[in-house]
C-alpha cells in the first residue's frame, strides 16, 4: 500500500527537527518521533534533543552564571561596592535554566504544530525499510510507514562500566544540568577565600572523546564556587578524531587547561579510576591509580561525573533488520555526501553519523539541505569544511579551519606560516586579571597569496570573535586581506587584524601598547 | 615609531593645551587619555553593574544595596592610562625617537618652533613633517559654557562624582557618555538638537535611543541650551540650564549637578602656523584636505588622523594611515590606506557595530530596487534567564543585488558588538556575498550566529 508519510524523522533534536520543519515547508506530510530513554539516574527531558536539554543551551547558561561570578569580583575594581559574603545557590540557577529549557521544549512542540508536522512521543524501531514501530512509555504500539526516513537519534554519554560502582553512583552531563540540588555540599562562601568542603570530581578519558564537555563542566562548576577536580588518564594533548571539528591542538589545549588550573580547578593527570564506593555519609569514595607514581589513592566526593565520550543511540533502532550499515568501531551510521545510508530512502543526520562534527549548527544545516534535496529540487550538498566552533571553558577557545598540526601535516612545515600574539583584553587591566593565556594564532600558507588555513583565539567572547572570521575563511581570506582590514578599537578581535609576529621568527609575541 | 625602524632621525612634539577647567594629560593623544580607552573601561564598569543585576537571577546572592564609587573607578582608570603614557615614553626612547613635551608651530619653510610649558622656545628643522594634532571638544559659545560645563576632556578624570548630569549633544560621544553614566546609577538627561548619531544608519540610531530611554535615560529633543548659570559651587555644584526650542519660542529650565558638552570636535589646525608654510585647510571645518597618500598641498608636509578632511575619525585608521605612509616614504612600499569598509563600534548600553553602508546611503548610491536588506531581531541566550529585553537586539545586512548579492553593509545591535563586527569586516574585505554568508555554519550558541 501507499506510505502514510512522505518523511518520517526518528529523533527530535537539532538535526531531526530542522529536517522535518524544512520538509513541511514544501507541503509534505511529515512526522517526527522523539523519545528520551531516562538516564541510569532517572533523568529525562522533553522535545528538542541534546542541544536544548542537556547540551549547548544549559551548558552556556551555567557557563554564563560562572562568568557572572567573575564579573562580581571584577566589579569591585571598577568601583562597585558589594558587601561580602557573596555566595551562589545552585537551585536558583538550576530552576531558572530548567524553566528556560522547558520553554524551548514547549516552543518546539508549538512549531511542529504550526508547521503541521505530526509528533509522536515514542521510541522507534525498524520493522522494514519503510515501516517504523513506535512504542510509548506505557507500552502502547503504533505502526507508521513512510516513503523516506531520516535517522537523527544522536548520542548519549558513555559509562565506564568496567569500573565498579560507575553506573550506580556516577552521573553524566545528562544528569548534571537537571540536578535540583548542588552537586557540591553546601552553598559555598565564595570569596574572599574559597571555603569549601567536599566537591566534585569529573573523570575524563581523552582517547576517544573531545575533552570539551568535561572541561566546560569542570570550568563552570569551579566558577560557581564548587571544589572541582578533573581526573584524566593522559595529558590533554593526544590526537583527536580529525573529523571532529578542528582538532583541539596541543598548544591551545594546554593554554586552556593552564588557565583552568590558575582559576581553581584541580587536575589529577595520568590517573585512572579503579572503583567508586558509597560511604555511610552518602559521599562517594573514589579509588584510583596514579600511573606516574605507580600508587593507588583515594578521596571522597559528593559527586562523580563521567565524561568519557558519547555513544550513538542506535541500539533500539533495529538497524540490522533493514541493513543500515554502521561503523564497526564507533557504532555510528555510515553516510555518503548526501547523508544517504546503505539503504535507499533511509538517511541520517547529526551526531549519529560517522565522520561528521558533533555540533548543532552542522546537524541543522545538514537536515535542512537534505529536506531541500528530497523535496525542493535542490542539489546542494552540505559543506563540512571550515566549520567554526567554540569551547566554553572559563577562558573560551574559538577556532575555525586547520590546527597548526593538521596544516603542517597536510602541507609541510616549510609551506606553513604561523602568526601569533599574546594580548591583554582592556577590561582585564582595571580588574587586575591575569591574561597569560589570552592568545591568538593564525595558520597560513606561506606561498605568495598566503591563504588563511586556520584561526585560533583564546579569550573572552571567543565565539563572537570567531564567527565573522569564519565567513572570511569561507571567502578564501588571505593574510594581506586581513592586514588591510582596519581594527575596531578597543576590542580583543582587533588583535587578529594586527598579527605580524611569526613563530618562525622566534620573536616575543606579546602585544605592547596601543 | 614606524619611521624610526628605517633608521630615520625622528622627533615627536606633543603638547596638551589644558581644558577651560584646567585639565591636562600625558603622551598618547585622545584615544589613550580622553577617548577610546577610558571610555571603554567606564562602559565596562557600567556593564558590570548590569551583570550584578543579572547574576542574582543566575543564583548569586549578595546584599540588595549595591552602590558605585566613582573615585575608585576613576583612580583605577587613570592608573591604567598613566601606565600607557609611560609605556609610550619608554617605547619612543627605545626606538630612538626624540620626544619633546612642547607646543609646535610652523614659523617658516621646513622650520618649527617648539614652546614648552615653561615658555622656553626652540627651533627645529626637518626634511619632512607630519601633522597629527587631532581635535578638541567644541563649546557652545553661550554664557557659562566654558566656566561651568565639562567635556569628555574632563569627564574621565573628574575628581568627584558628576551626579545628576545633562549631556548636550547626539554624537556617539554624547550617547556613550550618557549611557555609561546612567549605567553607574546616575540620573542622566540628554538634550538633542535634531537627530541622533548623524551619519550613522538612522534606523539603528533610533533603536539605540529607544533602548536608552526604556532604560532610564531622559531625552529632551529639539532644544538647545542658551545659558548656563551656577546656583551653588561644589564638587559637584548645582547648575541651572536654560534652553530654547528649535521649532518655536518655548523656553525651559532645568537643574543639574553637571553639564557635559558633546556637540562635536574641532581640528587643532588654526594655531600651528599653517599659513606660514602655505598648507591649505578647509576654512569652515579647519580640517586638512590630503591626497590618497596623506600628502597636503605642500609636498613635504603630510597629515594623518582626526584632522583629515573627509576621513574617518578613528584610532585604528590613524594608526594604519600613519604606518603605511612611512612605509611608502622610507620602505619603498606602495600600499595606500584602505578607507573602504572600515568597521566601527559605538559603545552605547546596547552596543552597535557596523561596517560599510548604512541603509539610507546604500539606497542613495545604488537605488532601492538594487539592494536587499536582510534583518532579524534576536534574544541573546544570556539574557533569557534574567528576563532581559527579548526583542531589542537586532542584526541587518545590506546586499547589492546587481553585484552577486555582495554584502555592502553590516549592522549589529547587541552585546559584544565590536567583537562580532571585526570578523565580518574582514570577510567583507574579501568580497563576502549573501550566498557565502548563508553557507557558513554558525557557532552555537552565540549572538554572532544570527
Amino acid at each position: 500500500g501507499k506510505n502514510e508519510y512522505d518523511l518520517l524523522v526518528i529523533g527530535g533534536g537539532s538535526g531531526g527537527l530542522a529536517c522535518a520543519k524544512e520538509a513541511a515547508q514544501f507541503g509534505r506530510k511529515v512526522a517526527v518521533l522523539d523519545y528520551v530513554e531516562p538516564s541510569p539516574q532517572g533523568t529525562k527531558w522533553g522535545l528538542g534533543g541534546t542541544c536544548v536539554n542537556v547540551g549547548c543551551i544549559p551548558k552556556k547558561l551555567m557557563h554564563q552564571a560562572a562568568l557572572l561570578g567573575s564579573a562580581l569580583k571584577d566589579a569591585q575594581h571598577y568601583g562597585w561596592n558589594i558587601a561580602q559574603p557573596v555566595h551562589h545557590t545552585w537551585s536558583v540557577m538550576a530552576q531558572a535554566v530548567q524553566n528556560y529549557v522547558k520553554s524551548l521544549n514547549w516552543g518546539h512542540r508549538v512549531q511542529l504544530q504550526d508547521k503541521k508536522v505530526k509528533y509522536f512521543n515514542m521510541k522507534g524501531s525498524f520493522s522494514d525499510p519503510h515501516t517504523i514501530r513506535g512504542l510509548t512509555k506505557a507500552g502502547k504500539e503504533t505502526v507508521v510507514t513512510a516513503e523516506n526516513i531520516v535517522i537523527a537519534t544522536g548520542g548519549r554519554p558513555k559509562y565506564p562500566t568496567h569500573i565498579a560502582g560507575a553506573l550506580e553512583y556516577g552521573i553524566t552531563s545528562d544528569d548534571l544540568f537537571w540536578l535540583k540540588e548542588s552537586p557540591g555540599k553546601t552553598p559555598l562562601v565564595y570569596y574572599p577565600f574559597i571555603l569549601h568542603l567536599y566537591g566534585i570530581i569529573a573523570y575524563i578519558s581523552l582517547t576517544d572523546a573531545s575533552p570539551d564537555v568535561s572541561l566546560e563542566c569542570a570550568g563552570f562548576l569551579t566558577g560557581l564556587g564548587l571544589d572541582t577536580t578533573v581526573m584524566m588518564r593522559s595529558i590533554p594533548l593526544r590526537g583527536f578524531d580529525q573529523y571532529f571539528f578542528p582538532p583541539t591542538q596541543q598548544q591551545m589545549a594546554s593554554l586552556v587547561t593552564e588557565h583552568m588550573e590558575s582559576y581553581g580547578t584541580k587536575f589529577l593527570k595520568k590517573c585512572f579510576p579503579i572503583k567508586v564506593e558509597k560511604l555511610e555519609s552518602n559521599r562517594l569514595q573514589v579509588t584510583w591509580k596514579n600511573t606516574d607514581l605507580g600508587t593507588e589513592e583515594t578521596d571522597s566526593f559528593n559527586t562523580v561525573m563521567w565524561a568519557v565520550g558519547r555513544a550513538p543511540d542506535t541500539e533500539a533502532l533495529n538497524l540490522e533488520t533493514v541493513g543500515v550499515k554502521t561503523n564497526s568501531e564507533t557504532g555510528k551510521i555510515i553516510v555518503d555526501a548526501s547523508e544517504a545510508t546503505s539503504v535507499p530512502h533511509i538517511f541520517a543526520v547529526g551526531d549519529i553519523t560517522e565522520g561528521r562534527p558533533e555540533l548543532t549548527p552542522t546537524a541543522i544545516a545538514a537536515g535542512k539541505l537534505l529536506a531541500r534535496r528530497l523535496f525542493g529540487q535542490s542539489a546542494e550538498l552540505m559543506d563540512y569544511e571550515n566549520v567554526p566552533t567554540t569551547v566554553f571553558t572559563p577562558l573560551e577557545y574559538g577556532c575555525v579551519g586547520l590546527s597548526e598540526e593538521a596544516a603542517v601535516q597536510c602541507y609541510g612545515s616549510d609551506n606553513v606560516e604561523v602568526y601569533h600574539a599574546y594580548y591583554k583584553p582592556l577590561e582585564f587591566t582595571v580588574a587586575e586579571r591575569d591574561a597569560t593565556q589570552c592568545y591568538i594564532k593564525m595558520v597560513c600558507l606561506r606561498e605568495r597569496e598566503q591563504r588563511i588555513l586556520g584561526l585560533h583565539f583564546i579569550g573572552p567572547n571567543a565565539g563572537e570573535v570567531i564567527q565573522g572570521f569564519a565567513l572570511g575563511i569561507k571567502c578564501g581570506a588571505t593574510y594581506p586581506q586581513l592586514m588591510k582590514t582596519i581594527g575596531i578599537h578597543p576590542t580583543c578581535a582587533e588583535e587578529i587584524t594586527k598579527l605580524h609576529i611569526t613563530k618562525r621568527s622566534g620573536l616575543d609575541a606579546t602585544v605592547t601598547g596601543c | 615609531q614606524e619611521a624610526a625602524k628605517y633608521e630615520k632621525k625622528v622627533m615627536v612634539l606633543d603638547f596638551v593645551v589644558p581644558t577651560p577647567l584646567g585639565n591636562s594629560w600625558g603622551l598618547g593623544g585622545t584615544c589613550v587619555n580622553v577617548g577610546c580607552i577610558p571610555k571603554k573601561l567606564m562602559h565596562q564598569a557600567a556593564l558590570l553593574g548590569q551583570a550584578l543585576q543579572d547574576s542574582r537571577k543566575y543564583g548569586w546572592q549578595f546584599t540588595e544595596q549595591v552602590k558605585h564609587n566613582w573615585m575608585t573607578m576613576t583612580e583605577s582608570v587613570q592608573n591604567h592610562i598613566g601606565s600607557l603614557n609611560w609605556g609610550y615614553r619608554v617605547s619612543l626612547r627605545e626606538k630612538n625617537v626624540t620626544y619633546e613635551n612642547a607646543y609646535g608651530e610652523f614659523v617658516g619653510p621646513h622650520t618649527v618652533k617648539a614652546r614648552n610649558k615653561r615658555g622656553v622656545e626652540k627651533l627645529y628643522t626637518a626634511e619632512r613633517f607630519l601633522i597629527a594634532t587631532g581635535e578638541r571638544p567644541r563649546y557652545l559659545g553661550i554664557p557659562g559654557d566654558k566656566e561651568y560645563c565639562i567635556s569628555s576632556d574632563d569627564l574621565f578624570s573628574l575628581p568627584y562624582c558628576p551626579g545628576k548630569t545633562l549631556v548636550v549633544g547626539a554624537s556617539y560621544v554624547a550617547l556613550e557618555c550618557a549611557g555609561l553614566l546612567a549605567g553607574l546609577g546616575l540620573h542622566v538627561t540628554v538634550m538633542v538638537r535634531s537627530i541622533l548619531l548623524r551619519g550613522f544608519d538612522q534606523d539603528i540610531a533610533n533603536k539605540i535611543g529607544e533602548y536608552m530611554e526604556e532604560h532610564g535615560i531622559s531625552f529632551i529633543r529639539e532644544f538647545v541650551p542658551i545659558k548656563v548659570e551656577q546656583i551653588e559651587k561644589g564638587t559637584p555644584g548645582r547648575l541651572k540650564v536654560t534652553a530654547r526650542s528649535t521649532t518655536g519660542n518655548q523656553i525651559i529650565e532645568g537643574e543639574y549637578n553637571t553639564v557635559l558638552l558633546a556637540i562635536g570636535r574641532d581640528a587643532c589646525t588654526r594655531k600651528i602656523g599653517l599659513d606660514k608654510v602655505g598648507v591649505k585647510i578647509n576654512e569652515k571645518t579647519g580640517k586638512i584636505p590630503v591626497n590618497d597618500e596623506e600628502q597636503t598641498n605642500v609636498p613635504y608636509i603630510y597629515a594623518v588622523g582626526d584632522i583629515l578632511q573627509d576621513k574617518l575619525e578613528l584610532t585604528p585608521v590613524a594608526i594604519q594611515a600613519g604606518r603605511l605612509l612611512v612605509q611608502r616614504l622610507y620602505g619603498g612600499a606602495t600600499n595606500k590606506c584602505d578607507y573602504v569598509n572600515v568597521p566601527t563600534t559605538v559603545f552605547t548600553p546596547l552596543e552597535y557595530g557596523a561596517c560599510g553602508y548604512s541603509e539610507e546611503t546604500a539606497v542613495e548610491k545604488f537605488g532601492e530596487e538594487n539592494i536587499e536588506v536582510y534583518h532579524s531581531h534576536f534574544w541573546p541566550l544570556e539574557w533569557t534567564v534574567p528576563s532581559r529585553d527579548n526583542n531589542k537586539c537586532y542584526a541587518k545586512i545590506i546586499c547589492n543585488i546587481r553585484d552577486n548579492e555582495r554584502v555592502i553593509g553590516f549592522h549589529v545591535l547587541g552585546p559584544s558588538a565590536g567583537e562580532i563586527t571585526q570578523g565580518f569586516a574582514a570577510a567583507m574585505k574579501c568580497g563576502l556575498t549573501k550566498e557565502q554568508l548563508d553557507s557558513t555554519i554558525g557557532i552555537h550558541p552565540v549572538c554572532a550566529e544570527v
